[in-house]
């Protein structure tokens, strides 16, 4: 066992993200102000779907009342179903393809969006039971779904959202915009 | 002598005139003496014709006089014959054919391309092509102790003989009541009768027999007749379907299958009866030859952590510059001087996961070695060479086996357990007391869903994984390693770090903070084949 790795550790904290995960973000989503989304896309195409931190669920100390997968009379995303290594029958899903709305104790609504082109593999049933995973971990434990883009769109699916740079700079001139005002 | 009788007689007869090569013509009278393929074509000619002016009145020049012309200008000759004038005539039965021109053609008799086998029977069967066989196999330097021939034929050669047997049914039936198209000698057995012996005469006195693991394959190919099958297609369109992986849809399973199905009459109507007779002889092709796999077992350590099982690659590039397979398949192909191979291994370890132990048993499919057999003492040393070849790897227990012995490795693959090593962090600062626990725990199911890492490739599931035993040994206030031994199948990584909440339960649960995992070893792969060989 390498030392320096160890005592690299200990000063920064492992982040199984950063080891697999590329960060992209989609701000201001569907123009409501500050509804950022996180796809986390693996090394392997795979996207999962998160809140971003700056999301308005995450800020003033919302808490949960419900989420509800079923976005339509119609449609539950609860209802997909994938079969077999090439995930046949899951739900086609578009870049503004809505995956659950949130309804915050303080009668906020929000939708999530698919953000990304590809198959719908799972959502998170976990933050069903324990809306606070949502609040707690949403990068990890409280991520919404998890989608696979089409293999020769892979590279394409990423190419209208934001970078981390380019988020965490929009993000900056947000914080500064009510202070100029 | 021809074993020849009296009812063979219009049967040779009628096939001479419509220009079948002597050796066919025993063929449609179903003679199964061996020897009298053997013995040179012209002989034969002439002893049929012998045979058959045998108490007939009718007076017959000698053909075999236009016999024995080089074989590199028989097509020349045939080509005259169709085109120049006629040279001098045989009657042997004026009755059955009255077009003149078919008479002039059949002059040469045996110089003549054979209608029924164009030329494999003719001079495509003898020492010529025997030694070309031979210098093929001496060539590529195999090691064998016997061969078999093969041989592929132009799939109209079926439409030509279908044809003949139409031509001479009645004549063969009557020869013998039970007798039938199954009972005409096949062309490619009567090629290997006259074949078998002069390829094993030329290498040596080699063994060339009807079965064994070195394949020598002669093909022939007849683009002029090519289109023969064609007529084929439109009668029994269902017969030629083309699909992905074929050139042709002619292939010679199709063509007995549509031949099966088409009626004598329409067969009649579509095909000229006897058939057309060839400018020029078939082409040989390109002799191959092709030995069964060996395989190969054997367990190997991997002791490098940017080292990939087998090659890596991302949208067609290398990620890394060697693997293990390479590493271990690079010396083996050379002392078997194999064409290629399969590597497969009881599971896989991922890139930055080292193999320690006793190591993972392996094994390898060696497509077309030139060699096959090594002694106890071979493999050793072979052994030693990828062991010198370098440091990331080691191999053990490195043997022969058979094909079916490797399936051993994959079976119960599931059911065998494998123990780790893993070095974890945890966010929450531990003392050695907080990770006491652990090693009590015994037999812990894990309900794991398809990781995330692998779930492009693998079906999404839960899958039941059982953790038989742990044990945790401290390391410092974020570290300590934790030894697991579990059920084959089971995500190390992913009981650590908890793949989002995906595998319950995970270590995070049973900390009660953040882990994650830094590295890990597998220590052993608990699976009892290959048998050990002692060092």
């Amino acid at each position: 066992m390498d030392s320096e790795t160890q005592k690299d550790t200990e000063l920064e904290p492992p982040s199984i993200i950063d080891r697999y995960y590329t960060r992209w973000y989609r701000a201001d989503m569907k123009g409501q102000p500050c509804e950022d989304h996180c796809i986390l896309q693996h090394s392997n195409r795979i996207c999962v779907v998160t809140l971003a931190e700056t999301h308005p669920v995450l800020q003033n100390g919302r808490t949960i009342k419900t989420i509800n997968y079923q976005i339509s009379n119609g449609c539950s995303r609860l209802n997909n179903k994938v079969s077999g290594k090439s995930k046949r029958g899951g739900q086609f899903l578009t870049d503004f393809a809505p995956l659950c709305r949130i309804t915050c104790t303080d009668e906020t609504k929000y939708t999530i969006y698919s953000c990304i082109r590809g198959r719908l593999l799972e959502v998170n049933e976990n933050i069903l039971e324990r809306p606070n995973l949502l609040l707690e971990k949403p990068s990890t434990e409280g991520y919404i779904a998890v989608i696979l883009p089409k293999f020769e769109e892979s590279k394409s699916v990423t190419e209208n959202l934001l970078s981390r740079k380019e988020f965490e700079s929009i993000v900056s001139k947000r914080d500064q915009q009510p202070q100029a005002s | 002598m021809l074993p020849l009788k009296e009812k063979d007689k219009p049967i040779i007869q009628k096939l001479l005139v419509a220009g079948c090569c002597a050796r066919c013509i025993l063929r449609f009278c179903c003679v199964g003496v061996q020897s009298a393929y053997r013995q040179p074509e012209q002989v034969t000619l002439q002893e049929m014709q012998a045979f058959v002016l045998k108490g007939e009145n009718e007076k017959v020049q000698d053909p075999a006089a236009a016999a024995s012309t080089g074989e590199d200008n028989n097509s020349h000759d045939a080509a005259e014959v169709l085109e120049g004038p006629p040279c001098k005539r045989v009657k042997l039965d004026p009755g059955d054919h009255a077009d003149p021109s078919e008479d002039e053609k059949s002059n040469l008799g045996e110089s003549q391309v054979c209608v029924a086998c164009l030329g494999i029977l003719q001079d495509l069967c003898g020492t010529n092509q025997a030694v070309k066989i031979a210098d093929t196999v001496k060539a590529q330097k195999y090691e064998f102790d016997s061969l078999v021939l093969s041989i592929s034929l132009p799939a109209q050669l079926c439409v030509r003989e279908h044809s003949c047997w139409l031509h001479v049914k009645k004549e063969v039936r009557e020869k013998g009541l039970v007798l039938d198209k199954d009972d005409v000698i096949q062309v490619k057995e009567a090629f290997k009768w006259i074949m078998q012996s002069l390829v094993a005469k030329e290498l040596g006195g080699v063994a060339v027999v009807g079965k064994s693991g070195f394949e020598v394959g002669v093909e022939f190919t007849h683009p002029e007749t090519d289109s023969d099958c064609h007529f084929l297609a439109k009668v029994c369109p269902d017969c030629f379907k083309p699909t992905k992986n074929k050139q042709s849809v002619f292939t010679r399973m199709a063509v007995v299958k549509a031949l099966e199905k088409i009626s004598d009459d329409k067969f009649l109507k579509q095909y000229p009866c006897p058939p057309a007779r060839p400018a020029c002889s078939c082409v040989p092709q390109d002799v191959q030859c092709l030995h069964v796999s060996v395989f190969i077992a054997g367990r190997y350590n991997k002791f490098c952590r940017s080292l990939p099982q087998t090659p890596w690659l991302i949208d067609g590039e290398r990620r890394m510059e060697s693997s293990v397979e390479e590493l271990i398949a690079a010396p083996i192909l050379t002392a078997f001087r194999a064409g290629g191979f399969n590597f497969s291994s009881s599971g896989r370890e991922d890139v930055d996961v080292r193999t320690l132990g006793n190591g993972r048993p392996f094994a390898m499919e060696l497509q077309n070695p030139h060699r096959s057999r090594l002694s106890k003492l071979e493999m050793k040393e072979l052994q030693e060479t990828i062991n010198k070849s370098s440091d990331k790897i080691r191999v053990r227990d490195l043997q022969i086996v058979t094909r079916e012995a490797m399936g051993r490795m994959k079976e119960g693959e599931e059911e065998k357990t494998k123990s780790y090593t893993a070095l974890v962090w945890t966010q929450r600062p531990i003392q050695k007391e907080d990770i006491g626990f652990i090693d009590e725990i015994k037999d812990l199911t894990l309900g794991q869903k398809t990781p995330l890492r692998v779930l492009h490739r693998r079906a999404l599931a839960v899958r039941q994984r059982v953790i038989h035993s742990m044990n945790a040994r401290y390391v410092d206030d974020h570290h300590f390693y934790l030894r697991l031994k579990t059920q084959a199948g089971t995500y190390i990584k992913e009981f650590v770090h908890g793949d989002f909440g995906r595998t319950k339960p995970n270590l995070c649960e049973l900390l009660k903070t953040d882990t994650d995992i830094l590295e890990l070893d597998v220590e052993s792969v608990d699976v009892d084949w290959p048998p050990a060989i002692p060092e």
